[in-house]
């Protein structure tokens, strides 16, 4: 329930509404901020997805599948 | 001029691959070896071969084309919704259709929805959806493939030959290496893709003498400012785009990919993974479309801008010939090549030329994919009674290898581009609208045959009448939207230049939604339809 949920959080925090508008700050000088958050939101992902792959791995296909 | 001889050693290359494939090959000659290399692929192959598998030429030269014309928001529209969603679906589906692959020797997605779904013909309306779905990417990377070799020639190898010589090398390393061939082929390409960006980044970044001074003067300019922010796309808009990499478990490509690992315990790295390798080639390939603007000394992209600013100013006024011949002029598919031309040294150039054929020729998979469908879910299902023995099917896989590509080329060369590029921009939401059956195949017991041919017969239906509507009205001005269909007052359909929306959301996520609820309804409706127990133990 709560990898679902946080997947489902991650999901919500793809619509960041509050960058919309801005391109400032520039993160490292050239960066919009804007670009830089969804960067971020990818290593962020890709953070949540090692968390997932540890806590709730369907090893028990591993079984299904040499039945 | 890009050197076309790197361009003819890059095609070399990959042939060579597909010939060692067939060696490393030579041993085992069963269906189950050459259609999908003998569910034998170690975690770094099925990695980024399965992400090869997953980029088209979009990644490299429309990312960068899309992010010259709106700016940063191409990022978000495609590369971090897709970092999240196409993970996902590889964790919660693609695991499961790789245990039951490996249980019951399926081959394709169809052979798991006939057994799941006790069917035999609706398997076929899904595979014939499938396939109709997939046959203009083939078409598109043969147009691309002719295309580019004409550019990057200088116009000395003209378009049906580069289109042939494309078709031709494709067509030999899947021929001979099958699934390992084309795994590794994509290997080597996704190497090329994830080298290229960082490299190019730094070597067009010193070119232009910084990024600061280049992005200081595109917030200084009215014109320009805009394509930092996200300010011209609504956020419904944006919202409709996190449905689309739903498509990518649904392609029949990636469906059967997914059948290749060796071990369940490959698919770890490859769903940590994947959002950085995105990350790595989209980042690169936005910022560079979007810092191009910028780049004006350059003829060529100079002539864009002011053709996207005529557009801009007097639009309305102008014919809808006159605005199509501009938008084309605009359009700013090949400007990370004018970027590499202008500012990078030669040996990047002609290292960027591999990268150009390694994303036209990224049809590979789905060539592939398309003949195990013919072999497995057409030849060997109607055949049943003459079974096709192994050798057999390898032979009939190769014969639909040689004629998918034979009439890819012969349509390619016959039929207009504009016609595959609406068809590949509503496949993808098409196939989008198919992920539900994956979904319901997988984890709902009580779904049944005839909820699954609601849907699939839903998105045949929605695709069509997408393609038509934008066919055939025409794309109003930037900026200007036309009402369709309209109720109480609320525009329900409009066409935008953009495309289509309904209720100011994209098709996808209609048909989408459509899709799911149709297969819910009918499902529910047909209880006695329910597969029988003992298939039901199988898979819950």
């Amino acid at each position: 329930m709560l990898a679902l949920l946080a997947t489902a959080l991650l999901y919500a925090l793809h619509q960041d509404f509050w960058f919309w508008r801005e391109a400032r700050p520039l993160v490292f000088g050239f960066l919009p901020i804007g670009l830089f958050y969804h960067a971020a939101y990818t290593i962020a992902t890709s953070g949540l997805l090692w968390v997932l792959v540890r806590s709730h791995w369907p090893a028990h296909l591993e079984g299904v599948a040499r039945e | 001029m890009i050197p076309a001889a790197v361009i003819f050693l890059y095609l070399a290359a990959v042939l060579a691959i597909g010939l060692v494939a067939r060696r490393a090959s030579v041993r085992r000659q069963d269906a189950e070896d050459f259609f999908l290399a003998g569910r034998s692929l170690g975690p770094a192959v099925f990695l980024l071969s399965l992400f090869g598998a997953n980029m088209t030429a979009f990644s490299i030269l429309g990312a960068s084309g899309h992010a010259f014309a709106n700016g940063i928001v191409t990022y978000g529209l495609m590369a971090s919704s897709s970092a999240l969603i196409i993970p996902v679906s590889l964790f919660a589906v693609g695991t499961r259709l790789w245990a039951l692959g490996k249980r019951h020797g399926f081959m394709t997605p169809v052979q798991m929805f006939r057994d799941r779904w006790e069917c035999a013909h609706i398997g076929t309306v899904i595979f014939a959806v499938q396939a109709v779905l997939l046959v203009p990417y083939i078409v598109i990377a043969v147009i691309g493939g002719g295309t580019t070799l004409r550019a990057v020639s200088g116009g000395l190898v003209p378009f049906w030959l580069g289109g042939a010589v494309v078709s031709l090398v494709v067509m030999g390393y899947v021929l001979f290496g099958g699934m390992r061939g084309t795994a590794w082929v994509n290997t080597f390409q996704t190497i090329l893709f994830l080298s290229f960006g960082a490299i190019a980044v730094v070597a067009i970044g010193r070119g232009m003498g910084g990024f600061r001074q280049a992005v200081e003067s595109m917030l200084a300019s009215p014109a320009t400012a805009p394509l930092l922010t996200r300010e011209r796309v609504s956020p419904l808009y944006f919202f409709s785009y996190t449905f689309i990499p739903l498509s990518s478990i649904a392609f029949p490509h990636i469906g059967i990919f997914c059948l290749t690992a060796r071990r369940l315990a490959h698919f770890r790295k490859t769903v940590v993974l994947y959002p950085l390798c995105m990350l790595a080639i989209w980042l690169p390939s936005v910022f560079l479309g979007v810092i191009a603007n910028r780049a004006t000394d350059i003829p060529a992209v100079r002539a864009k801008v002011e053709a996207r600013a005529t557009l801009a100013a007097e639009g309305p006024r102008l014919s809808a010939e006159r605005r199509d011949q501009l938008r084309a002029e605009a359009s700013g598919d090949e400007v990370i090549l004018k970027l590499v031309e202008g500012y990078a040294p030669l040996w990047l150039t002609s290292l960027l030329g591999a990268a150009v054929m390694a994303a036209v020729m990224a049809s590979d998979s789905q060539i592939l994919a398309l003949s195990t469908m013919f072999t497995e879910d057409v030849f060997a299902f109607y055949a049943a009674a003459t079974r096709a023995r192994d050798a057999r099917q390898v032979q009939t896989g190769r014969l639909f290898v040689v004629l998918v590509t034979v009439v890819a080329y012969a349509v390619a060369l016959a039929a207009p581009q504009s016609i595959f590029d609406i068809a590949t921009q509503y496949a993808f939401a098409g196939y989008a609208a198919l992920s539900p059956l994956l979904v319901a195949a997988l984890f709902w017991k009580s779904s049944t045959c005839w909820g699954a041919l609601a849907a699939t017969v839903w998105t045949a239906a929605a695709v069509i009448a997408v393609a038509v509507l934008q066919t055939v009205v025409p794309p109003p001005a930037t900026g200007a939207a036309v009402s369709i269909l309209s109720v109480a007052g609320v525009d329900v359909i409009s066409r935008a230049a953009s495309g289509t929306t309904v209720l100011g959301l994209l098709p996808v996520v209609p048909m989408t939604l459509g899709s799911a609820l149709l297969l819910g309804v009918v499902s529910l409706c047909t209880p006695a339809s329910r597969p029988t127990s003992a298939t039901l133990a199988r898979y819950f």
